[in-house]
């Protein structure tokens, strides 16, 4: 790899006194009632190495609206975007460790050499004692295409389950805890 | 489709090492499986384009958020947002937060002793201009102790939170003074093991920035995860 002129500003966590700075009203409401696609809630717990919960953490989500396309100028596919959806999602944990997130399935966005990827959300996690952001993915139980993802393919079998949320009784809501060490560990990856 | 443009790859070194014991909170939240590297789909290379119609005219000053002046020493704190490639980031959102001047936060869960300041709230955001140029106007920050061990104070910092263009350019950091007698214990500041490295997170007094009669001036640039220079076909 050659050298670059500069290099990334090393990260550092956020502390526990965020919350009166980042947060912002609605921050974990992406989808509006009038949004087109499935709607859906997502949640989870995030929880340390002794599955305590961890109440100051603060969670990011990143994705495609239904129809699997970006609201981003490089997002190029011929798809429809909706000027109300940003596919942006931020919320602290509270006390129980809890995120939750209202918004729309995301359709699925096509991976590296146009190979399929399964539907899935991109998650940033930071928090107190979380020096540099963790990021995973959330992909949805009820999906075939999971078996083809190229992402999942890329995680040893018996951890593939840390990223996958099952949808509870109702049908709409999906629960992925995250695990940051420990039993389960949930699979980060490096970006 | 050619292959989307990847980004580079983290430089060996540059950053923090998830579980460093000298700051106790990371040995239970950091993670003990290796990392599976993921290479740059969509997913990465798009990212939030947010936060432009959120951003009031007050919110790069944090001295004029409230009736009165915020007590300590005034400070402008600017910079360039870069990426590893030295280009301007344009249009970017920058968010940051700090204590005050004493050293106190004004979150309910800081219960340090030191006085709140009714004149500061320690919360600002901008958007970087056509040449990623940012800049706050605020309040020196004072340092702090905390429980990490016996006798442990934070060095004033303020903490920025920075998007960039993509999901791999986000960075959340915190900027430092310079010649800081506290940095050399500080486990946070410290996590990035490589002086040279740990460094790029201090500021630097800038004379050229500092208003006559009213302020000085400290310039921190921040720099993102820069694009491959050669982008691959398909």
């Amino acid at each position: 790899m050659a050298e670059t002129p500069l290099v990334e500003t090393p990260w550092q966590t956020v502390g526990p006194f965020f919350h009166y700075a980042l947060p912002f009203e609605g921050g974990e409401r992406l989808a509006t009632g009038a949004t087109p696609g499935t709607h859906i809630i997502v949640e989870g717990r995030l929880l340390d190495a002794d599955g305590a919960a961890v109440p100051d953490g603060l969670i990011e989500i990143w994705q495609a609206n239904a129809a699997g396309r970006y609201s981003h100028p490089e997002d190029s596919q011929d798809k429809p975007l909706d000027p109300d959806f940003d596919g942006f999602g931020r919320t602290p944990t509270d006390e129980e460790g809890w995120f939750r997130f209202y918004t729309v399935k995301p359709g699925a966005v096509p991976g590296r050499d146009n190979a399929p990827q399964a539907p899935h959300i991109c998650i940033s996690v930071m928090g107190r004692g979380i020096l540099r952001r963790l990021v995973t993915r959330l992909y949805f139980a009820d999906e075939a295409a999971n078996a083809y993802d190229p992402v999942l393919g890329l995680v040893p079998e018996e951890r593939r389950a840390t990223l996958i949320a099952a949808p509870g009784g109702d049908g709409t809501t999906y629960r992925l805890d995250i695990r940051l060490q420990g039993d389960n560990e949930t699979v980060f990856f490096d970006i | 489709m050619s292959q989307p443009p990847a980004y580079r790859r983290e430089q060996p070194g540059s950053q923090p090492a998830s579980h460093s014991p000298g700051y106790v909170s990371t040995i239970a939240r950091s993670p003990r499986q290796p990392l599976v590297i993921l290479p740059h789909t969509l997913s990465e290379i798009t990212g939030p384009v947010y936060g432009h119609a959120r951003i009031g005219p007050l919110d790069a000053d944090l001295t004029r958020q409230h009736e009165g002046e915020p007590l300590g020493e005034r400070i402008i704190v600017s910079g360039r947002v870069l990426d590893e490639n030295g280009r301007p980031q344009p249009g970017t959102l920058v968010e940051l937060w700090q204590a005050n001047s004493a050293g106190r936060y004004i979150h309910v869960r800081d219960q340090h002793p030191a006085p709140l300041d009714p004149n500061f709230t320690g919360a600002g955001r901008t958007v970087t201009d056509e040449n990623g140029v940012y800049r706050f106007v605020t309040i020196k920050p004072g340092a702090y102790p905390w429980r990490n061990h016996p006798n442990a104070w934070r060095p004033p910092h303020i903490h920025f939170s920075v998007f960039g263009p993509s999901f791999v350019t986000r960075l959340v950091t915190q900027m430092y003074f310079p010649g800081d007698p506290l940095l050399a214990f500080d486990p946070i500041y410290n996590s990035v093991a490589d002086p040279k490295a740990a460094a790029r997170m201090i500021s630097q007094f800038d004379l050229a920035t500092t208003v006559p009669d009213w302020a000085l001036g400290y310039r921190f640039d921040i720099v993102l995860r820069g694009r491959d220079a050669t982008p691959m076909e398909a």
